[in-house]
């Protein structure tokens, strides 16, 4: 598999990201992911392209407003149109709503402030290319840090998303269950992560990338890079 | 430029005989935009004038120490061909009258001393003090504070790790932000500010300077009175975005052999850098004020030596790599222009549009910086409080719960899920454990780091205050199976003009000396803030500790938590029910009065050596040191990380049960040893052990079932510890 992340200059998790995936890649056999700075606009043919977390611009603007005008987007953007797998993780998340390749936005977390903590996610579909490795149901602890991961879509959007089964991710308790007390940021029906229509994009606030590695604490995180890594090579 | 009369030389805040000496340096009358530079440089915060003294009788030296004090930041070896870098410093002025502002420039700043010297920014911690409670502008300036730290570590992308946090009277007019870093670099590319070569370019890079923070310096030198807040304008606005790009293109920059010196424009801006890396390379300076980035136009040379506006660097290239350098900096889409360079004429020689604005000479400015040997008393001291003569508790499982839901006892999670700690994804022990642990990057390595101070024991006795917050930095350290290897001290203090407050001062850096020295844990760099006072009252002395340790195998570690039902629960150290100055008096029995406990630096030491010990053979995974509130409240944060709870027998002597439980002795440490332990490893062993390093060792108890028992109480249930221990913050802060 070859795989891009994309560096913003505000961008924090790059390298985070750029560890576990390789350490996937590594045990499949080898490659290193490719770095892409935001100024460009081609790099080389992949099989899968990252946004990792951070604040690409600053984002003083609505997070990830402004990065989804950057020269880097608009070759994801086309690539995604031509079916190649995009994985935005939490500023990634918010850029790829701002870039109009997810559908929905989040707002500020309904507690107004910055969260940075372990949460439980359920996987609602192991048919992807992302979740290969999960089951569906499946509860995962993964941490979440962020200010603005409140998702919103209004109800015939959220509904789209419910028939479609593009939901990805839900908050949920350590047993799965789907509750109020377990959603950390008002998202609209325990939302963490969601699908395009062709499952190929995938956005969520959690970090998988923090819990991948056992000496910090987890490895919840490891699967789905181990799955992209398998399916996309 | 002109108008300098003394009543602007007092609005300087320099005193007459400074101004006299000014006038000897110069031979003339200063005009303003000199006079402004040497008030800033002869300021208490940049002069250090009132502490030098009695700081340089602390140990900066020892085996890994390669860069103490006078850098920077301090810069010791940690192996491997590594270097960890750190500081910590004080942004309390702007923090009380901008609390978000101040403290995300506080954060800011620290960054810029540690990433200055070549080092990648691994991990931020904090200490935190607060007034009462119920102070109207508490409940604020926790919010701000809190917010601020965490919307500028965040951006940044560096995991903000540890810290600790204090409510008291005491700092109602005056709340403490002292922000600490610590990064890492190779031993053989770690950066100076020693300037060197006549004729190389000066260079500023990173923001635009504009009008904000003039006279930050001064201000963090002078008393708050009425009217504090319109000083607001002299608090700085802070970019974490920027100081993100300014990282990555300075380290960049720096994989190079581009630069000859480097430095932050931190307090007294430009000024500051400028001045310091002439100094220091024996050399002169020439700068053209026309070509600084300004922000606004019509900018005076005097607001633009004296601004401090942030995320802004100064360096000394080598004259070939100009072009080099200005294409990294080009690619972080940041401010590059040379400014200047050096001469060897010895002096600052400022233009603005080819015309000199300002003239002095460097040395004899740095040298003849005030020095003062401020008189001081001796704090007076407190009779010992016998633990029989204070009142027992009705009921002590109601005192713990008391405890534990207490301002200064509760736990912190609601300000540390506000930052991100988990960033560069190496963070191995989170906040809320004795010490916070990083993984040094790609190995199995790993730094503990820590911020400790009592403050409520540096007022009652200043000088076993400063030793026992060196004293609990080393324990914390050693509780998670680290090697303590050096400090860094943030020294918070009233007005040094009064004898009693100079007398704080004192103590508490003897007390310190004398800790550092005992446990081989020299200071390699610090910060003094002094005229911590409003209207005349002075804060409670607070020198803050930050402390670094390795550890060389994250294998063999301990974490507070609980692991396992069975386990025998032993307390290390020697127990005399010490409450005087502790959290039970003033919580439980509503006083504040006694002398805080002894500190025995020789018991301290073996206690620890042992503890380690322990740690790295296996025989310990479960390890917390005692601190405030003693042994009841230890245990029970232990029940609550491992979320299995414990029962603690009622101990053998004559010591009162409350002294027992809640007595404050120091070179303590709960440890807890496996019931299937292999020999050699099992609960026999480590009494052995202890037996023979001469340790107090004793089994109080055992973990297991879903409460804590303490002696002569009912069984308390872990979520009604949980509710007491986790709710009074957010409660209090309202949501």
């Amino acid at each position: 598999m070859k795989a891009a992340v994309i560096v913003f200059p505000g961008s924090n998790c790059d390298r985070d990201v750029t560890v576990a995936l390789r350490q996937s890649m590594r045990t499949a056999g080898g490659g290193e992911p490719t770095l892409v700075w935001h100024k460009e606009s081609d790099f080389p043919t992949v099989d899968l392209i990252v946004l990792p977390g951070g604040f690409a611009y600053g984002d003083y603007l609505r997070a990830g407003a402004m990065a989804a005008h950057s020269p880097v987007m608009k070759e994801v953007v086309r690539r995604a149109g031509k079916g190649v797998p995009v994985l935005g993780i939490c500023n990634g998340f918010q850029i790829l709503t701002e870039a109009g390749l997810l559908p929905g936005a989040l707002m500020r977390n309904a507690g107004l402030r910055y969260v940075c903590k372990d949460v439980h996610v359920r996987v609602e579909s192991s048919q992807t290319v992302f979740t290969n490795k999960y089951e569906t149901g499946q509860p995962l602890r993964i941490p979440i840090a962020h200010h603005d991961g409140n998702y919103f879509a209004d109800e015939a959007g959220l509904a789209a998303l419910e028939d479609r089964g593009q939901i990805a991710f839900r908050y949920c308790d350590p047993d799965g269950t789907l509750d109020d007390a377990a959603n950390p940021n008002g998202s609209a029906r325990n939302i963490a992560g969601i699908f395009n229509k062709t499952k190929t994009v995938l956005g969520m606030m959690p970090h998988p990338e923090r819990l991948a590695d056992a000496p910090l604490g987890g490895t919840d995180g490891r699967p789905m890079f181990d799955g992209l890594v398998e399916a996309l090579s | 430029m002109t108008g300098v009369t003394p009543a602007v030389v007092a609005e300087h805040g320099l005193k007459t005989d400074e101004y006299q000496r000014i006038l000897e340096i110069l031979g003339r009358p200063p005009n303003l935009l000199e006079l402004g530079i040497f008030s800033v440089m002869w300021s208490e915060h940049c002069s250090y004038k009132s502490s030098k003294v009695w700081l340089k009788t602390l140990p900066t030296t020892g085996a890994c120490v390669i860069h103490g004090p006078g850098e920077n930041a301090g810069v010791i070896d940690i192996g491997e061909g590594l270097a960890a870098i750190f500081k910590m410093e004080s942004h309390n002025h702007p923090s009380f009258i901008e609390p978000y502002q101040g403290a995300a420039t506080g954060v800011g700043g620290i960054l810029r001393d540690v990433f200055t010297m070549g080092a990648r920014p691994v991990a931020n911690l904090n200490a935190l003090r607060f007034g009462d409670p119920e102070h109207p502008k508490t409940r604020r300036l926790v919010a701000g504070v809190v917010a601020g730290i965490g919307g500028y570590g965040n951006c940044v992308g560096v995991p903000t790790v540890g810290g600790e946090v204090n409510f008291d009277p005491g700092y109602n007019g005056n709340i403490l932000v002292n922000a600490m870093t610590v990064g890492v670099a190779p031993v053989d590319r770690i950066f100076t500010s020693q300037a060197s070569g006549a004729g190389n370019p000066i260079v500023y890079v990173g923001s635009k300077t504009g009008r904000d923070g003039i006279h930050g310096a001064t201000m963090a030198s002078a008393e708050f009175a009425e009217g504090t807040e319109e000083k607001r304008p002299t608090v700085q606005v802070g970019d974490p975005f920027t100081e993100k790009l300014l990282i990555e293109a300075c380290l960049e920059l720096m994989a190079t052999d581009a630069i000859v010196a480097i430095q932050d424009m931190g307090a007294a801006g430009l000024t500051s850098s400028s001045f310091e890396m002439a100094s220091k390379g024996g050399l002169g300076v020439e700068l053209a004020l026309d070509k600084v980035p300004c922000r606004e136009t019509g900018m005076t040379p005097y607001e633009m030596m004296l601004s401090e506006s942030q995320e802004r660097m100064l360096m000394v290239l080598k004259p070939s790599r100009e072009g080099l350098a200005r294409r990294v900096f080009e690619k972080w889409d940041l401010d590059f222009a040379v400014i200047g360079r050096l001469t060897d004429t010895g002096r600052m020689v400022l233009t603005m549009n080819g015309e000199t604005v300002g003239d002095l000479p460097i040395d004899p400015l740095a040298q003849a910086a005030p020095e003062y040997e401020r008189p001081w008393v001796p704090s007076p001291s407190r009779p010992e409080i016998a633990a029989a003569d204070v009142p027992p508790p009705k009921d002590a499982g109601k005192a713990l719960l008391i405890l534990l839901g207490s301002p200064d006892g509760c736990s912190r999670r609601w300000i540390w899920e506000q930052y991100d700690h988990m960033v560069m994804a190496d963070t191995v022990a989170r906040p809320g454990g004795d010490a916070a642990v990083v993984r040094l990057h790609g190995s199995s390595r790993g730094l503990a780091l820590t911020t400790d101070c009592t403050p409520r024991y540096c007022l009652a006795d200043p000088e076993r205050g400063g030793a026992q917050a060196v004293a609990e930095a080393w324990r914390n350290l050693t509780a998670v199976g680290a090697t303590p290897l050096a400090i860094t001290d943030n020294l918070n203090f009233g007005n040094p003009e009064r004898p009693e407050i100079m007398g704080q001062f004192v103590g508490c850096i003897e007390g310190i000396g004398a800790a550092c020295r005992a446990l081989d844990f020299p200071v390699v760099s610090g910060n003094v803030s002094l005229y911590n006072e409003t209207n005349g009252q002075g804060i409670p002395p607070t020198p803050t500790i930050g402390g670094v340790g390795l550890i060389e195998d994250l294998g063999a570690t301990a974490t507070i938590a609980f692991k396992s039902a069975g386990e025998a629960i032993v307390l290390i150290g020697e127990t005399t029910g010490h409450l005087g100055a502790s959290l039970y008096l003033r919580e439980i029995a509503g006083r504040r009065d006694g002398a805080p406990p002894p500190v025995d630096l020789a018991a301290e030491k073996r206690a620890g050596d042992l503890v380690r010990g322990l740690i790295a053979q296996g025989a310990v995974t479960t390890c917390h040191d005692l601190s405030d509130g003693g042994l009841a409240v230890a245990v029970a944060e232990m029940t609550l990380a491992g979320g299995l709870g414990a029962t603690v027998a009622v101990p053998g002597g004559d010591l009162p049960l409350h002294a027992w439980l809640f007595g404050e002795d120091q070179a303590r440490y709960l440890v807890t040893v496996a019931a299937d332990a292999a020999p050699g490893t099992d609960l026999e062993a480590v009494l052995e052990a202890a037996r023979q390093a001469g340790v107090p060792a004793q089994q109080i108890g055992v973990t297991g079932g879903s409460g804590l028992t303490l002696p002569g109480t009912a069984p308390i249930s872990l979520d009604r510890l949980c509710a007491a221990h986790e709710g009074w913050l957010p409660t209090y802060m309202g949501c």
